[in-house]
């Protein structure tokens, strides 16, 4: 099996955040509480590892099948290790009127990478709408949003990633 | 003319402090729940059925009607739930994220409030995974919320329990609609249930379930402030109330407003107050008038008002209040290009039509912008979004739930609404705005 997935320290405390989590649920429905297990095992890992999800799987009373159903369905979850920086990038109508294609452009040239790569250190991706439309063009770094963004904020972002 | 004399959902978004319980109580947060706990449960509902209050959503269903659906204990003894739709990803809106953000308190309290009247003992919050901060906010007000004993065994220190805990999605736009989200909220991928039955009768756990928007709940605790009556006279027609609205794209201030539903499309685009028109030399080309899903709506037809039943007869609909305007220097064919593509990535892919149909209309209309567009292909365009959505303008054609009609819709209102640009790019082999196609805004800079 190679190299445990966590510390002993780390299990515990994933043990801890997914029984509480059950608490939320009726006690025949712990299945139920997926999104947020994922979401835990995701904070501590920075992805879901095949080991992690099994546990997952087996902490919820259900197959790890179901498991890979639901972190394959949501492009929040990576089942593959992603980039450092992971930048979304809203493309979508309102942020379009507002230079969301120049600034996706931009990006790709100064970051020396194309939207869809995940490498090793920026995963750069187009993302839909952002509930930001008109404070655009918007886009998340590893999940913090920034929004009316301008070359000059910008390259203010660039430069906290490249340091 | 009608600026809003004076607001109500936003009416606390600039005070200091507010998405904390001391301020929040210390203006009069929480007097309403304890003045609704001391009605009965149907008082309750009648008073939210008398305000007129309509959902926020995107359907403007009558929220009360929609609280009466929940059958009785009598004929259904299983628990009920509320679930919060709080997932906010319909193209052109921002809106509900604002109050999580500045009031989430206000939105608790309309929680309990509608657990009361629906006889609900535990709510669900589920809100998109990309909302970090406003999702951070809403935890930390929940938990002020129980450490005061407004929530858990007996809320108010009445004997009515109430439990409210926040789910986070992971990213998908079907995940809104109220039957895929209680899939999701069932930790399962967001795969839309047949209707019927209803989530009123079969929702969450196969129990009674109502599904409302963020709005719509935080807008119970003003009904019972100021009395039904009052909120069903500050609205329009058969709409109680006021209604938050986002204005993107080419006006010279895009915001989001809390607008009174006698304002009209055009006076949110050019009043003062709201949108400030377009820079000088442009014009209006369209307006979608309700997020992407609503059909387009041409510079001729922006008299019509912001109310939920005004939309009819020219064929759109008021949505979720995401307004995005397009000046006349932009491409219409790549405006809806980007929203092609949206649909198309994001079909859950349970439906034929919707699965395959959505991904075709995205390939055609980009061949079309590229000037790689024959002239028949605007009449397949036209096939295809007919084999989705048979009966426009609205109504389940073919498919399992509305993101179907939701593609297909806004492919028939452009192609016909403003067909000479297909043309012209088919003829001229390219775009005729050339490398510039997003408008006056369009630019990075
Ligand atoms: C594809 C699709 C996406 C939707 N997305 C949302 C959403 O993000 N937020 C929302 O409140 N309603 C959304 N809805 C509407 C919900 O299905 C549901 O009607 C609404 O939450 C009911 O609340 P209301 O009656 O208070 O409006 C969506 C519907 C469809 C078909
Ligand atoms: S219409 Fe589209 S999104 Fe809705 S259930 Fe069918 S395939 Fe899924
Ligand atoms: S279109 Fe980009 S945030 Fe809405």
């Amino acid at each position: 099996m190679g190299e445990p997935l966590f510390t002993p320290a780390e299990q515990s405390a994933f043990n801890e955040g997914i029984a509480k989590l059950l608490t939320r649920y009726p006690s025949d429905r712990s299945s139920a509480a997926m999104l947020p297990a994922l979401r835990l095992l995701q904070k501590m890992k920075g992805w879901l590892p095949p080991q992690g999800m099994e546990q997952v799987a087996e902490k919820l009373g259900t197959t790890t099948t179901a498991v890979y159903e639901v972190a394959t369905f949501y492009v929040m979850y990576f089942t593959e290790k992603p980039g450092t920086y992971v930048i979304d990038v809203c493309t979508n109508l309102a942020c379009a009127l507002r230079g969301a294609e120049g600034m996706l452009a931009y990006l790709e040239q100064k970051l020396k990478t194309k939207a869809g790569v995940n490498g090793p250190r920026f995963y750069l991706r187009e993302t839909e709408c952002l509930a930001s439309c008109a404070t655009a063009p918007c886009l998340q770094i590893n999940e913090d949003h920034h929004e009316s963004l301008t070359k000059e904020k910008l390259d203010a972002l660039i430069a906290g990633m490249c340091t | 003319m009608s600026v809003l004399a004076e607001r109500v959902i936003s009416r606390d978004w600039g005070r200091e402090g507010q998405a904390t319980l001391a301020v929040y109580k210390r203006h009069g947060g929480y007097e309403q729940l304890k003045k609704a706990l001391k009605l009965t449960p149907a008082q309750v509902t009648e008073e939210v059925k008398k305000s007129n209050l309509r959902g926020r959503g995107g359907a403007g269903f009558p929220t009360g009607l929609k609280w009466t659906f929940v059958p009785s204990k009598e004929k259904n003894a299983l628990p009920r739930y509320l679930a919060v739709n709080a997932d906010e990803s319909e193209p052109g809106t921002a809106k509900d994220r604002y109050i999580l953000e500045y009031d989430p308190h206000l939105l608790l309290e309309g929680i309990g409030i509608a657990c009361y009247a629906l006889g609900a003992h535990t709510c669900y919050i589920y809100s998109r995974g990309e909302f970090k901060h406003p999702s951070a906010v809403l935890d930390q007000a929940i938990a002020e919320a129980y450490a005061d004993g407004i929530f858990g065994d007996r809320a108010m220190g009445t004997e009515f329990s109430i439990e409210v805990t926040q789910v986070r999605g992971a990213g998908a736009y079907i995940c809104g609609e109220e039957t895929a989200l209680l899939e999701s909220l069932e930790g399962k991928k967001g795969w839309p249930r047949l209707k019927p039955p209803y989530p009123a009768v079969v929702g969450l756990f196969g129990c009674p379930t109502v599904v409302n928007n963020v709005e719509t709940i935080a807008s119970v605790p003003r009904i019972f402030e100021k009395g039904a009556e009052w909120f069903a006279g500050i609205g329009a027609g058969k709409s109680g109330g006021t209604r938050l609205v986002t204005v993107s794209g080419a006006v010279n201030r895009p915001g989001t407003f809390e607008v009174s539903m006698d304002t009209s499309l055009r006076e949110l685009i050019y009043e003062y107050a709201y949108g400030q028109g377009l820079p000088p030399g442009r014009s209006v080309k369209a307006v979608i008038p309700g997020g992407s899903s609503a059909p387009v709506l041409t510079a001729a037809e922006i008299d019509t008002k912001l109310e939920f039943d005004a939309f009819k007869p020219v064929d759109s609909m008021a949505g979720s209040g995401g307004v995005m305007v397009m000046d006349d220097t932009t491409c219409l064919v790549r405006c809806l290009w980007r929203v092609a593509r949206f649909y198309a990535e994001e079909s859950c892919g349970q439906c034929t039509p919707c699965r395959e149909g959505q991904p075709w209309m995205a390939r055609l209309i980009r061949g079309i912008e590229e000037g790689r567009g024959r002239m028949e292909d605007i009449d397949t365009l036209l096939d295809v979004a007919r084999g989705i959505a048979p009966f426009p303008p609205f109504g389940l054609g073919t498919t399992i739930c509305a993101l179907g009609d939701a593609g297909a819709l806004p492919v028939q209102s452009f192609v016909s609404k403003f067909r000479g640009e297909f043309e012209a790019h088919i003829r001229l082999g390219g775009c005729p705005q050339g490398e510039t196609p997003w408008g006056h805004f369009g630019e990075f800079r």
